[in-house]
């Protein structure tokens, strides 16, 4: 029955359904997990990497994390050449925006843009939607710092945290538990965003080739980005192992001291 | 033939343009409006040829409307000028050029009081105080002469009346009235027209 309605991405299905959007939604389900964390000063984007091959040539440097434009950076969740194509319709919307009105776009208007753009490939014919949902931080003189999320059925939403991709939901429960309203500095989100991964990554340990991490701050009234290196996100990795060892020593202890 | 005026302080702007309307060699009217506001705390004086300033100014106008009904916030006068330029820019190299001279004064709450000159041309600049037309010939010297950035709104309106008052007398074309608008943190309002009677 269903193959009736899922060849096309622009028929409903009796129930009311988009097959396709919706499958799509589920490519993003087995995709690299991407988090995203607000602090109060500043915003930090970290991602799984996937391709590991010690054979791979490191011309680049980030797998997917991209610089949009001045103001804001995103990572991506989904199939990966659907995501070039829609990073560089993000950053023309940008550069159009800048030669219209000789400023960085807001945050909000360039995903609203893109999300305009990934609306319609549900809606007209003959079209699949990307199978791409994407993390976006920026900062801009309305609102500052900014987290937003956007899916392939073209829906977008502002967040405090969030993760899309793989294990994603589970990602989500422990930021929702471990996220401190209005209290979070960026080195917290940092090492919120390495323990909720090694939690969700579902392997024994992280290293600093499976992660790759963004911040963007502001100094001097200009946005800094920066991809941090692999030396960085290993001196956070086993900042947190020891943490963690720390914590497991203690736990014994109490339950010896109990026994 | 037509003038207007800006002149740029702390935290205020002070911006005139003639109130005459002329066909080849007849004046059509003397209370023509040149000053367009664009939004609560911007003002486009225009000058140029007479159907292009209307319809150039309306359209700005109705595209930061339209910006603002879409996003909720308003372009900074900043970028509004920038919005300008590239559309007069742009028209220049179509096949229907708008033939308009602006001064734009606006205030932001972040930038504070802003003044920018842009000729049909759509070469634009920031500038403390401006002028276009004629009467730029004699009030810019006058202003270079008695401006400073500190005076009140008061001392900027006498400012302007001695530059109309120069332009009355050195000027062989006839402007007798100046519409006057004043654009500071609590948005545009305007001042009395300056005319002879004002320096009598």
């Amino acid at each position: 029955m269903a193959r009736r309605y899922d060849t096309r991405t622009t028929i409903f299905s009796p129930e009311g359904r988009l097959y396709q959007v919706e499958y799509a939604m589920e490519a993003i389900s087995l995709a690299g997990t991407c988090l995203g964390i607000l602090a109060n000063d500043g915003i930090l984007l970290a991602a799984e990497r996937r391709n590991t091959n010690k054979l791979l040539d490191e011309v680049f440097t980030s797998e997917k994390i991209y610089k949009l434009n001045e103001d804001m950076v995103c990572s991506v969740a989904g199939i990966t050449s659907d995501a070039n194509v829609l990073t560089n319709e993000l950053r023309l919307i940008g550069q159009r925006y800048l030669f219209q009105y000789g400023q960085s776009i807001p945050c909000e208007q360039l995903v609203s843009w893109l999300c305009d753009v990934k609306q319609a490939y549900t809606q007209y014919g003959g079209k699949r939607p990307f199978g791409v949902s994407i993390l976006y931080m920026g900062w801009d003189k309305h609102y500052g710092y900014q987290l937003y999320q956007s899916d392939p059925s073209g829906n977008y939403s502002g967040w405090k945290a969030t993760c899309i991709g793989n294990n994603s939901s589970a990602a989500i429960s422990s930021l929702k538990q471990e996220y401190k309203e209005g209290g979070m500095t960026l080195k917290d989100a940092k090492t919120l965003a390495i323990k909720v991964l090694s939690k969700t990554l579902d392997m024994t340990k992280l290293t600093s080739e499976k992660v790759e991490m963004a911040t963007l701050t502001r100094s001097n009234d200009k946005t800094v980005t920066s991809i941090l290196t692999g030396k960085e996100v290993e001196a956070l990795i086993k900042e947190y192992e020891t943490t963690e060892a720390s914590n497991e020593a203690m736990k014994r202890e109490q339950s010896k001291a109990a026994a | 033939m037509e003038c207007l005026l800006g002149i740029k302080f702390n935290d205020f702007v002070l911006i005139a343009a003639d109130r005459t309307a002329a066909q080849s060699i007849m004046v059509m009217k003397s209370d023509e409006n040149k000053l367009h506001k664009l939004s609560n705390n911007l003002v486009m004086a225009v000058s140029g040829e007479s159907g292009d300033t209307t319809q150039f100014s309306e359209y700005i106008a109705k595209n930061i409307q339209l910006y603002k009904m879409r996003n909720t916030y308003e372009l900074s006068p900043r970028q509004a000028a920038a919005f300008t330029r590239r559309n007069l820019a742009e028209a220049l190299r179509s096949r229907s050029p708008y033939m308009v001279n602006l001064l734009l004064a606006g205030f932001d709450e972040k930038e504070g009081a802003q003044l920018y000159f842009m000729d049909y041309l759509a070469s634009m600049a920031s500038v403390d105080y401006a002028a276009h037309g004629y009467g730029g010939y004699f009030s810019l010297s006058i202003m270079d002469r008695n401006y400073l950035k500190n005076m009140t709104p008061e001392q900027g309106y006498d400012l302007l009346k001695k530059c109309v008052q120069e332009v009355h007398k050195r000027l062989i074309i006839n402007l007798p009235n100046f519409k006057v608008q004043i654009i500071d943190k609590d948005g545009v309002k305007d001042l009395p027209d300056i005319n002879s009677k004002s320096y009598e």
